[in-house]
């Protein structure tokens, strides 16, 4: 009994983390498109429930009740895993993410390590969803994905070496918790810059979709999928780069903290300081959707490899030699 | 002048002032409508669905000239005349075929009485096709329900013609 208890205590808690997440993935679509519109002046959804919030669970439904088809020549096991692990990978790194001092699920040592090896993880969906459709702008699409991530995965790793220099610790929340005298956006300026685009990159949002550049491979690895396994990559997909905004705002904009630490601003919980910045950066997502034009394939891997890689490994030397010179470095 | 380029290139100068134009433009007016909820403007001249009008005391203004019916560039419209108890020249049979019709407006130019005329309604979408093949009926009921938006219009757009 006291074992059952305990399994739906931890059941209880997934729960309350991957339905709220779950629910602002289907309104961060919402917005997506809604600030896309905006800046095309259009309306966006604005039909379905107030200020057609509601647009997501719509679509939601309309996926679901459509039929799912499996290409005959298709590898069906393979094909069917695909979105699954996609959207599973995407949901089980939220699992370490702090949303307040103690308030986080996993409270493990190396978070920032469980993170990027879960990201990493990702392109297997992506991959293993154009291998086994068995066919051609799939296969294409997938590949040009995993190199994508693969690249910008390095840029991304050299950056978080930058703030774990100033941090001395891979736990999340003591990541957050360095940050209270000064948010690291202020010092590491340059690195959250690139932490962005790499970002950017590593969800294949524009400018850098080049996996399912319609222009070219009409949908990449999504073309044979249909119905609710579309919408599991869709929902994988916006879970990944909810991620990436909740670790840009970790990492560089100080998570839970208030940005002042005055008597009004420290009232707010903290998990509300979190959503507002995820918030900030995902509208900020939204708007380079709406401005920049695609990237060559060249260009993007030149960007990748030519100049953030030296650029970002410039810093870290840069910032250890000035931790170590004014004898700043964290004790561990 | 490399300098500059680099700089330029290194501070991202033409990326923020594009998210610049970007902000700036999600806070004007839109330029797209709510389109089933309001709807834009239509010129008086508008060429819509069909409709055959009457003259004020009730009587239909059609006389079977079957002018309309020769102009018709797609051959959309089939009429049939006989004299009336009266003795004047009526339709027995005046149907349309709206899946033929191409809107170009040359049965109402043609028309001496103004009595077929394309009225300002667009949304007459069914759901067969044999609801799209319009009669005399019809056709005078659609003249019934928006004559005063007809007439009006005739009105509006007659020192051009």
């Amino acid at each position: 009994m006291e074992y059952i208890n305990l399994v739906f205590e931890e059941v209880y808690k997934i729960l309350f983390l991957l339905v709220p997440v779950l629910v602002s993935v289907a309104m961060i679509v919402w917005l997506d498109r809604r600030v896309w519109a905006f800046v095309q002046k259009r309306q966006g959804p604005n039909v379905v429930g107030p200020f057609g919030l509601l647009q997501s669970l719509a679509d939601a439904l309309k996926y679901i009740f459509k039929e799912v088809i499996i290409p005959a020549s298709s590898n069906k096991i393979i094909f069917i895993l695909a979105p699954i692990i996609t959207m599973t990978l995407a949901l089980i790194a939220w699992a370490v993410i702090p949303f307040g001092e103690n308030q986080v699920l996993a409270n493990i040592n190396v978070g920032i390590l469980y993170i990027f090896a879960v990201s990493s993880l990702g392109v297997y969906g992506i991959i293993m969803g154009g291998w086994a459709s068995n066919s051609k702008y799939p296969f294409l699409g997938s590949i040009r994905s995993a190199a994508q991530m693969v690249s910008y995965e390095v840029s991304i790793g050299i950056i978080i070496i930058n703030v774990l220099l100033c941090v001395g610790s891979l736990n999340l929340s003591d990541i957050v918790l360095a940050q209270q005298n000064i948010w690291f956006i202020i010092p590491l300026f340059p690195m959250f810059v690139i932490f962005f685009i790499s970002a950017l990159a590593e969800t294949n949002r524009p400018p850098f979709d080049l996996p399912e550049a319609e222009a070219e491979l009409v949908a990449g690895y999504q073309t044979e999928y249909s119905g609710m396994m579309y919408a599991m990559f869709w929902l994988g997909e916006y879970a990944n780069i909810l991620l990436m905004c909740a670790l840009g705002s970790i990492l560089f904009l100080g998570g839970w903290l208030s940005p002042i630490d005055l008597y009004p601003f420290n009232l707010i919980p903290g998990a509300i300081w979190l959503i507002l910045k995820i918030l900030l950066l995902f509208i900020l997502f939204a708007l380079v959707k709406a401005v920049v034009p695609r990237y060559r394939y060249d260009q993007l891997m030149r960007l990748g490899w030519k100049i953030f890689l030296p650029f970002s490994l410039t810093y870290v030397v840069l910032t250890a030699s000035y931790l170590f010179y004014f004898n700043l470095l964290p004790s561990l | 002048m490399k300098i500059t380029r680099f700089l330029k290139t290194i501070l991202m100068v033409d990326f923020v002032t594009g998210l610049l134009i970007a902000l700036k433009e999600i806070f004007k007016t839109k330029k797209t409508i709510n389109y089933p909820f309001e709807k834009g403007k239509i010129s008086p001249r508008f060429r819509g669905e069909h409709a055959l009008r009457r003259y004020p005391n009730g009587e239909e203004r059609c006389i079977a000239c079957k002018l309309c019916e020769a102009v018709c560039p797609a051959q959309a419209i089939t009429i049939e005349s006989a004299e009336r108890s009266d003795g004047s020249r009526k339709t027995t049979r005046y149907d349309i075929d709206m899946m033929k019709c191409i809107y170009c407006g040359l049965c109402e130019e043609s028309c001496p009485v103004d009595a077929i005329v394309q009225g300002p309604n667009f949304e007459f979408s069914t759901e067969t096709r044999e609801e799209l093949y319009y009669t005399k009926e019809k056709l005078l009921d659609n003249g019934d329900r928006w004559e005063n938006i007809l007439a009006a219009n005739i009105k509006s757009d007659n020192p051009y013609r």
